[in-house]
């Protein structure tokens, strides 16, 4: 019992470190007050990116540069569309989702004739597992040996950066002078101007720190999680991390805890399968695959209460009327 | 809405495109696309191969999602394309409906059985195949626990596991089968991360064989395979060159063969409507074995599996097909 709990903790580990990076990216981005619903294009740009950059060097850290890249690109689009322009935020994120979809499938045929795909990877192309000191010989140490063993050890470098990645996001939000403005941007634009700071600046800085974060978000996926490209791989990571950002409340903490819980439902529901339950004997497939949703649906209704996102978002920053 | 758009957007596409069309052979591909390494790229060879034996060009369609399948459908049929290869169980409904609107239109439908004059059936006796590699897997298993990782939960899937465990269960009564299933829809044969996941929980449950019929969710799980080092069987096309030496051998499902003799019975004015089904015996499954896994099998493994092909072929193992009685009591 207490090993296939430590096997699910890591498979959560695993699968909700994408969501963790994204979710992140998100809460920099909305917390200037920019709504980013194109936090999926963005994976999955940089998805592609990393998988073509990794196939054609063979190093996934080149892969990670394209990555980041590309990542950081369609976030200067959103901005220039959405900051300088006062575009609206919804319109450009969709877009970008689009666009990205198609492209990516579309450059990877030419690119690699492979069919959308790209090369699959191996070796130093991909980012490989990490096996913490002395994990070998703490196996058999009770408890500690598997927690240690299993658990913690034996993930690749960009699962440990995303968790890093909570910390220093909240350092960076509410502990530097960058985050406090960055927060009053999302807040009251208008007292910013008048201390003298560029709205437009701070808000540019926090769309190029999410296309950093999404950028990994993409490369973990295509370059670790995986071995190369394929169509449509974000898989709706990108909206769930959204989902995640608004049940974590646009706070570092909550919303690392809210990736790891739909991170653990689809852990558990990987598990749950086939096992037969005393009493009620097997849960069919269906059942367990929504369980995630039903249980995301009552923890919002029931236990999370009202979210509240920061009072500029979604609104362009006017100087002064004419 | 942007279901609509796209849908439009690729009728025209075809529309522009086969204005000088009269009866030419056409294909449409299931959601996975032609290029999944497995079903779709199967039935992608044969229709590649027609093409490079005849010189006569196929026309190809790739629905982007479930909508699009049966607009792509009636396109196609207006234009008269005939004979149109339809690929995999999703697509029955549409073309039932779209082969009664066009009575003299041919379609082939591979994976699905629609009763009409015009349409021909091709199904698989994937259980006998299944069967075999279940028992290489079994064989091949050092810790008596296998895995089996299907796409979308169908009955049609549910016959690929079904006769894998019976195959297991055959060489060695005592093992342990795991069988997971990736989701209930068609996104599951397109879902490499959730197949990777499924592996590496089998794995963890001791199993160190696994067999995924999941089209490109598969490759999640043999790349999963080979990042643990296990074993992996593939499914439909012979996958054993996707992952060399992880890949133990491959569950070929000729959907290539079907589609070539469509097109080729066409031309010859042979092509009938019904039923067909290919076995072991008609060469319509087997299993794989080319350079990628010959270090993979021994000598005893093929000597043991020649037997138990030819007893199934022969009827001295009676597979039992989940999709008779859908259940799997053997």
């Amino acid at each position: 019992m207490f090993e296939t709990l430590i096997l699910m903790l890591d498979a959560t580990m695993r699968v909700s470190t994408p969501l963790i990076l994204a979710a992140l990216a998100g809460l920099y981005s909305e917390r200037a007050g920019i709504v980013d619903i194109g936090l999926e294009g963005k994976i999955l740009g940089s998805a592609f990116a990393a998988a073509a950059g990794a196939a054609v060097f063979g190093s996934a850290w080149i892969g990670l540069c394209f990555g980041i890249l590309a990542s950081v690109s369609l976030a200067m689009i959103h901005g220039f569309a959405c900051i300088t322009h006062r575009g609206d935020h919804i319109v450009s994120g969709v877009a970008i989702n689009t666009i990205v979809a198609g492209l990516t499938v579309t450059l990877s045929m030419h690119w690699f004739g492979m069919g959308g795909q790209t090369p699959a990877l191996s070796g130093d192309a991909r980012f490989l597992d990490i096996t913490f000191p002395f994990a070998d010989a703490l196996q058999d140490v009770p408890v500690i040996g598997a927690i240690y063993s299993n658990l913690l050890s034996g993930h690749n470098i960009l699962v440990y950066l995303a968790f890093a990645m909570v910390p220093v996001t909240y350092w960076v939000i509410y502990k530097t002078r960058f985050g406090l403005r960055l927060r009053a941007v999302g807040e009251n634009p208008h007292a910013v101007d008048t201390a003298g700071i560029s709205v437009s600046f701070i808000r540019y800085r926090a769309l190029i720190i999410c296309g950093i974060l999404c950028g990994l978000a993409g490369a973990y996926l295509s370059t670790a999680h995986n071995a190369g490209f394929l169509k449509d791989m974000s898989a709706g990571k990108g909206y769930m991390a959204l989902a995640a950002l608004i049940f974590g409340k646009w706070r570092p903490v909550p919303v690392l805890l809210a990736c790891l819980l739909f991170g653990f439902l689809d852990a558990v529901a990987v598990r749950m399968q086939g096992v037969e339950i005393p009493g009620i004997g097997q849960v069919p497939v269906q059942a367990i695959e929504v369980l995630p949703y039903v249980l995301t649906v009552l923890l919002l209704a029931g236990f999370i209460g009202k979210a509240i996102g920061p009072k500029a978002i979604g609104r362009p920053y006017v100087k002064e009327r004419a | 809405m942007k279901a609509v758009f796209l849908a439009s957007v690729t009728a025209l596409a075809i529309s522009s495109s086969m204005a000088h069309a009269a009866t030419e052979p056409a294909v449409v591909y299931d959601q996975a696309g032609k290029y999944d390494k497995s079903f779709n790229e199967g039935v992608y060879n044969g229709v590649k191969k027609y093409t490079a034996d005849t010189g006569i060009q196929v026309r190809e369609f790739e629905p982007k999602n479930e909508a699009q399948v049966e607009q792509g459908l009636r396109r196609l049929a207006k234009r008269g394309y005939s004979p149109i290869v339809t690929v995999g169980f999703n697509m029955t409904s549409a073309v039932e409906k779209v082969a009664k609107d066009f009575p003299e239109i041919n379609f082939t439908i591979i994976d699905g059985v629609i009763d009409l004059p015009n349409v021909q059936s091709v199904v698989f006796k994937e259980h006998e195949g299944s069967f075999l590699v279940g028992a290489l897997a079994s064989m091949a298993s050092k810790t008596n626990t296998v895995g089996f990782v299907g796409g979308m939960d169908i009955p049609l899937i549910r016959k690929f596991g079904c006769g894998y465990e019976q195959g297991v269960k055959y060489a060695s009564p005592s093992a342990t089968v795991l069988q997971n299933m990736t989701g209930s829809t068609g996104a599951a044969f397109n879902d490499p991360t959730k197949g990777s996941e499924l592996a590496k929980s089998q794995f963890s449950q001791g199993a160190d064989v696994v067999f995924a019929a999941a089209g490109g969710t598969g490759i999640g799980v043999y790349q999963a395979a080979k990042d643990e080092g296990k074993l992996a069987i593939g499914v439909d096309s012979n996958q054993n060159h996707v992952q060399p030496g992880t890949m133990l051998t491959s569950m070929v499902k000729r959907v290539d063969e079907a589609a070539y003799k469509t097109y080729q019975d066409s031309a010859a004015g042979t092509w009938k409507p019904g039923m067909v089904v290919l076995g072991l015996a008609d060469g319509g499954v087997d299993w794989a074995q080319d350079e990628n896994n010959a270090s993979l099998i021994t000598a005893d493994m093929k000597t043991k599996m020649n037997d138990i092909r030819a007893k199934i072929i022969s009827g001295d193992i009676k597979v039992h097909d989940y999709m008779s009685d859908n259940t799997c009591n053997y």
